[in-house]
């Protein structure tokens, strides 16, 4: 794996995040490789949703979040003030811990974004629907009740919706937060086989609980405690030989 | 405690709110009922159809149907979409604590506890007096002035300032096709006798400048309609903020996630989820707006009505007002009574049916929600 050309496709250098006074991530610098899974993993708090959150600036939608340092995607700082955030979120889709579709129908919660790209033809959008809910594993379960409501699927069917829903738009970077956290072990693994397939289009970053996830789905892991960056490397070096002691205890379940 | 007395008191204890809840029953079972049984009888086809007659004793009431209906519709279609956006403001745009929100939220809770009949006396000063005196200043000053001009115009027999009998400057005004001049002209005709048939134009401008006609600046339907929608703007703002706030924060968070902009979200996402309530809002407000007399005593309710408004400008019967009327201004006291319950019957059904026809739109929404 070594000997495979990386293209590093986010890049983080000295990222700070204060809500307020309190300070929540401290300078992180970490890069993310295209194509390739990587994780975060670390104890309730530590703030690797958060961090995940500012890749595509949802954070801006908290008051009195306050950010220094800089994060590039394709080498552009995504907190310049040329960036578009829109733009910004149509390149970094996002699907959330809590599955979140729309009370609308299956085809609509799909068509959403594509829509609000302009795209009006039926035939163009049925194409899109179709290839988003192929490519979340959901086309078969879902292709006999396309204008049914989404509210009507399972929890597991309800997250691969969302995933189909945040691929419709052809993002370049996929965030996953959580994806997994309210599912049965059986969603669980349609899920981590989808991420599996999805990373070879999308490059994917995941924030997990669950370490034998990690292990299981990511490429690279990166270990989050009290808002530091504490390790990360290749995933298999750091399940089975982790440079730190404080990770080692973490992945070892002597804390967290 | 001895037994006994906790049996006793259980026994109380759970009937006498049954007892409270039964009264509040019986009270508008007695009401309705009273009403259906005298004044039901009264009700016919030509009492829902006909004007009345004879000082209010005889005939029907449907021009203050009518007028009940059309005002409440117009409130409603101002009431609503100012309620919302500015609903849509304080809950989505506004900063949650910003003096603008806060100052804004203060005057909404104010103004929902203001007399109805203040709103009336401010329609009047507000609405006629300023606003519709404006309006009909501003138009008159133009029609005066196009009427100058045409009589300065060459063609004009009074141009220069040369004599012209009345005759004479009627006809120039007919043949004009490019005003309509029906309504100057008829005035002209009614120049009093005794003036001097011969006239210039000075003498015909001061004639028609005397005949200044009031349309907005007097009471009427579209200033009753606005007096009531600043009645009911509370209501409504209120109602349809507690509705957006019902809207999952997680929704929205996928709306913005996927590329939307805010606008885009609350169009897309926070209203369709919160028309249910919008719509509520809409029930309470022209639940609260229908049976309103207050408000419209000064801007444009008449007790009595040659034909039916058909301007914006006109002045209506209200089935409100007509009750008060018919209680209070009757010659024939005996002759009127299966009339006031006759009509408070219908009052309060169309007050009822406005409110269910907005209950069942609500519900067919709702339900198209859940399945689509």
């Amino acid at each position: 794996m070594a000997k495979e050309e990386l293209h590093t496709k986010i890049k983080s250098e000295g990222l700070s995040l204060f809500y307020g006074q309190k300070q929540a991530l401290r300078d992180i610098s970490i890069p993310m490789y295209a194509n390739k899974v990587t994780a975060f993993i670390g104890p309730s708090g530590c703030g690797k949703s958060t961090y995940l959150r500012t890749l595509n600036r949802m954070n801006d939608l908290i008051e009195g979040v306050k950010i220094t340092g800089k994060t590039f995607i394709d080498g552009i700082d995504v907190y310049s003030s040329g960036v578009n955030v829109v733009n910004l979120r149509k390149r970094v889709g996002m699907v959330f811990q809590k599955s979140n579709p729309f009370p609308k129908s299956i085809y609509d919660n799909i068509a959403y974004g594509p829509r609000l790209n302009g795209i009006k033809s039926k035939a163009e959008l049925d194409v899109i629907v179709e290839r988003s809910l192929v490519g979340a594993a959901l086309w078969n379960e879902a292709k006999d009740r396309l204008h049914d409501s989404a509210l009507a699927l399972s929890g597991g069917q309800q997250q691969r919706l969302c995933i189909a829903r945040a691929i419709a738009v052809n993002p370049e970077i996929l965030l996953m937060d959580e994806p997994c956290s309210a599912l049965d072990p059986i969603s669980t693994t349609k899920i981590e086989e989808l991420i599996y397939e999805l990373k070879s289009t999308y490059t994917i970053v995941i924030v997990t609980h669950n370490m034998q996830q990690a292990a299981r789905v990511s490429d690279y892991t990166a270990f989050f405690y009290l808002g530091e960056l504490v390790e990360y490397d290749l995933t298999r070096t750091l399940f089975t030989n982790p440079e730190k002691k404080q990770t080692e205890d973490y992945i070892t379940g002597r804390f967290g | 405690m001895s037994t006994t007395k906790k049996a006793i008191i259980g026994f109380f204890a759970l009937r006498i709110p049954l007892i409270f809840t039964l009264l509040i029953v019986a009270v508008i079972v007695v009401i309705i009922g009273n009403f259906l049984i005298v004044g039901g009888g009264h009700i016919s086809w030509e009492f829902l159809t006909t004007e009345p007659r004879n000082m209010n004793t005889e005939g029907g009431i449907f021009p203050a149907i009518y007028g009940t209906v059309l005002l409440v519709l117009i409130m409603t279609l101002a009431a609503v979409p100012v309620g919302t956006i500015t609903a849509i403001y304080l809950t989505e745009y506004a900063r949650q604590n910003s003096w603008l929100a806060r100052t804004i939220r203060f005057a909404v809770n104010t103004l929902a506890g203001v007399p109805s009949i203040v709103f009336g006396l401010f329609g009047l000063g507000f609405f006629i007096q300023t606003v519709g005196a404006q309006i009909d200043r501003v138009n008159w000053n133009q029609t005066m002035s196009t009427f100058h001009a045409s009589l300065e115009t060459r063609q004009s027999p009074v141009a220069g300032g040369k004599i012209a009998t009345i005759d004479e400057v009627q006809k120039y005004l007919e043949s004009s096709k490019e005003y309509d001049w029906k309504e100057q002209i008829s005035s002209l005709s009614t120049f009093p006798r005794g003036t001097d048939a011969r006239v210039n134009d000075d003498i015909v401008m001061r004639f028609m400048d005397d005949k200044v006609s009031l349309k907005w600046g007097k009471p009427g339907l579209i200033w009753a309609a606005f007096t009531l929608a600043l009645l009911t703007l509370p209501v409504v703002i209120v109602s349809v903020e507690e509705s957006l706030k019902t809207v999952p924060k997680d929704i929205r968070a996928a709306s913005l996630a996927l590329g939307a902009t805010k606008w885009e979200t609350i169009r897309k996402v926070v209203i369709p989820n919160s028309i249910t309530g919008i719509l509520t809002g809409s029930i309470l407000a022209i639940g609260r707006g229908a049976g309103e007399v207050a408000p419209i005593l000064f801007t444009g309710a008449v007790y009595s009505l040659q034909g039916l408004p058909s301007s914006l400008s006109d002045q209506f019967m209200h089935l409100g007002y007509h009750l008060y009327i018919l209680s209070t201004q009757s010659p024939d006291v005996d002759a009127v009574r299966p009339l006031q319950y006759a009509t408070t019957l219908v009052l309060l059904a169309l007050t009822l049916a406005l409110n269910f026809t907005a209950i069942l739109l609500r519900s067919h929404i709702r339900r198209r929600q859940i399945t689509s």
